[in-house]
């Protein structure tokens, strides 16, 4: 028996936190303008020592305005994700369970595009409607889902995928009537896309939300462990099971809404980076979440230098690469667990 | 009350449960429920009042054919369901007013098999009996695996700590299913259909387990079944329920009167006494050349 230790949870995270480092390092020096690691680590010194104003401009521009802050919004979106890909698996008892497959991410879009609309000068009224759209699709998927007072996996995902395909539908028609306004274009709210950074006003308050999500869901990762047994057998166990459930709904909803209101629809990070990490290092929720949390932004930050990267100067949109990553694995889980 | 004789004389009497000396109560009075589809509507399900006392190392079999009110009454008994009236009360608290936290440390349940979407080793799996115990993350203490493992050597499966769970058979799951609530150290174990899916050996076996258990924990081990013969045998209490009602509570050998069992599970029966003073059922078939 191997259970759980403190020591074992701190040491995968920080070697995790070390190859998330090396991905940085990595899509800071790759891209239509490569740069060396000699020279990388050499400014960074700079700005370490405080001068940062000695840099050369076309340098400063394309680190640390246009790479950096790409990065740092996809460590953000693919912690989101990932965590809350986990936490939906745990809460519908589906290893399927994704923010995307399940239309969340759509709702969520949805939810921003109409707030885009009706206040665009508001920034935070862009998250905050796609929180509401996150919200309304999972509850509305989770009552589509349910036969005979119980949740069935296969219309669970059935209502999931209906649900994405009327909401795209929905943009599509938001996008076509109302073109003319500023709301971003079509590949980003379908597609997801890092190349916008984040309002400077935003900044913080996602950086926060992500924060407080995560650790709310952190805090019931105990509970998931025996919430994914069985409804029952947790509230047996000592699980609040409608407190955690609510805990977790709440929280996953708001991660997935802060990471479609920054960079769009990226689907499939929440299926495989949870997958991913179950396979290294088991299914223990505690260790699950944070190695998600560090496994998603590694996976965002790869897939994003590669969509930049493939056919440069082109970019690709940064779903297209989660997608051909993200299907056959959805595909390959389907078949071996579906009956 | 019953003839505990024949079925404990060869058992071991050790105590590896938490609780200590003082003796364990379990009192049912007058208690009823109602299921109703929403506030306000009309009931669809009833469970009129049904009453009994159990103490420690008994072994109470709530019989009856389905929709009888089985599990209601075993979810009244767990605490997650309060009664519409009378009282449920383990060592005279109220057990729908403990908290899920003390409610798991006292009350253990098994249910019928839930499937595992991301299944843990066996030794995990009953390592989870100690979460009512843990604090915020509830890393496993050298304690708390101790406990899980022992809880595993009590029901003869050692040997599977670290296999995974969906390469065991029935009959070792289940075992490991019994050994997470043994680790959870209750002094009240529930069992709903705990015999369903087990072929006649494997029930014996469980129920001579159960009995064990009582006995060397002493728990009181209620346990659900329509397993008329093998409750027979077993349960020093029976609670015979019909369509809601409770009919009779009593030794097996008070309870086991043919008419009754006829009446309640509509079929012809025959009932006998048994050496032990424990009675016996048959099915009475009556074949055609029989009749003529």
């Amino acid at each position: 028996m191997r259970p759980l230790t403190l020591r074992r949870l701190v040491w995968t995270c920080a070697i995790l936190a070390l190859v998330l480092l090396a991905c940085v390092v990595l899509a800071l020096k790759l891209g239509a303008v490569p740069i060396s690691v000699t020279d990388l680590v050499w400014n960074l010194g700079r700005i370490a020592i405080g001068q940062s104003d000695q840099l050369p401009t076309d340098y400063r521009l394309i680190v640390f305005e246009l790479r950096l802050p790409r990065i740092l919004l996809g460590i953000l979106v693919g912690a989101a994700l990932s965590v809350a890909g986990a936490g939906f698996q745990a809460l519908l008892r589906n290893p399927l369970a994704d923010p995307f497959v399940l239309g969340v991410s759509s709702g969520a879009a949805v939810g921003a595009i109409i707030a885009l609309i009706a206040a665009p000068s508001m920034v935070l009224v862009t998250p905050l409607g796609a929180f509401v759209g996150a919200i309304a699709t999972i509850t509305a998927v989770y009552y589509l889902g349910r036969r005979d007072g119980q949740l069935d996996s296969a219309t669970l995902l059935l209502g999931g995928v209906i649900a994405a395909s009327f909401l795209s539908a929905v943009i599509w028609f938001l996008m076509t009537t109302l073109a003319s306004r500023d709301l971003r274009g079509m590949p980003f709210w379908m597609m997801g896309d890092l190349s916008t950074p984040l309002p400077s006003g935003l900044r913080w308050i996602f950086t926060v939300g992500l924060l407080a999500g995560i650790g709310a869901i952190y805090t019931t990762a105990a509970d998931l462990n025996l919430l994914v047994t069985g409804e029952r057998e947790a509230i047996h166990l000592g699980v609040e099971v409608t407190r955690v459930k609510l805990v977790v709904y709440v929280s996953a909803s708001l991660l997935t809404a802060l990471a479609v209101s920054a960079s769009g629809a990226i689907g499939y990070v929440g299926l495989l980076v949870p997958h991913a990490v179950r396979w290294l290092f088991g299914s223990d929720y505690r260790l699950l979440i944070p190695a998600s949390a560090l496994g998603g932004a590694i996976a965002v930050v790869l897939a994003d230098t590669l969509a930049r990267t493939v056919v440069a100067p082109t970019e690709l949109p940064v779903g297209a690469m989660t997608a051909i990553a993200g299907a056959p694995l959805f595909i390959y889980l389907l078949r071996r667990r579906m009956p | 009350m019953s003839d505990r004789a024949t079925s404990t004389e060869t058992l071991h009497s050790g105590d590896s449960s938490s609780h200590s000396g003082r003796a364990v109560h379990l009192t049912v009075e007058q208690a009823s429920y109602a299921y109703s589809p929403g506030p306000g509507s009309a009931p669809t399900f009833t469970l009129g009042t049904t009453s009994f006392q159990a103490h420690e190392r008994e072994m109470v079999a709530i019989l009856g054919p389905n929709a009888s009110g089985k599990s209601t009454l075993l979810n009244l008994i767990s605490g997650t369901i309060a009664p519409l009236s009378g009282r449920v009360e383990l060592d005279g608290q109220a057990t729908s007013s403990l908290d899920p936290r003390t409610r798991a440390q006292r009350i253990a349940m098994v249910h019928q098999e839930s499937p595992l979407i991301f299944p843990p080793t066996a030794g995990e799996f009953v390592l989870q009996g100690r979460y009512p115990y843990g604090r915020a993350l509830r890393l496993a203490s050298e304690a708390d695996v101790a406990i899980a493992r022992g809880a595993l050597a009590q029901l003869g499966g050692a040997n599977l700590v670290n296999r995974p769970m969906k390469a065991l058979s029935g009959g070792e799951r289940q075992r490991v299913i019994l050994a997470r609530a043994l680790a959870q150290q209750p002094s009240l174990l529930l069992l709903d259909e705990p015999t369903l899916h087990l072929d006649i050996g494997a029930q014996i076996e469980l129920l001579e387990r159960l009995r064990q258990l009582a006995e060397e924990n002493r728990y009181i081990v209620v346990v659900v079944t329509h397993e008329l013969a093998l409750a027979a045998e077993f349960a020093n209490q029976v609670v015979l329920l019909h369509q809601g009602r409770c009919l009779r509570v009593g030794t097996p050998a008070e309870v086991y009167r043919r008419e009754l069992l006829e009446q309640v599970f509509e079929a012809p029966l025959e009932v006998e006494l048994g050496p032990a003073g424990r009675p016996r059922v048959t099915v009475r078939v009556r074949r055609r050349h029989d009749a003529t």
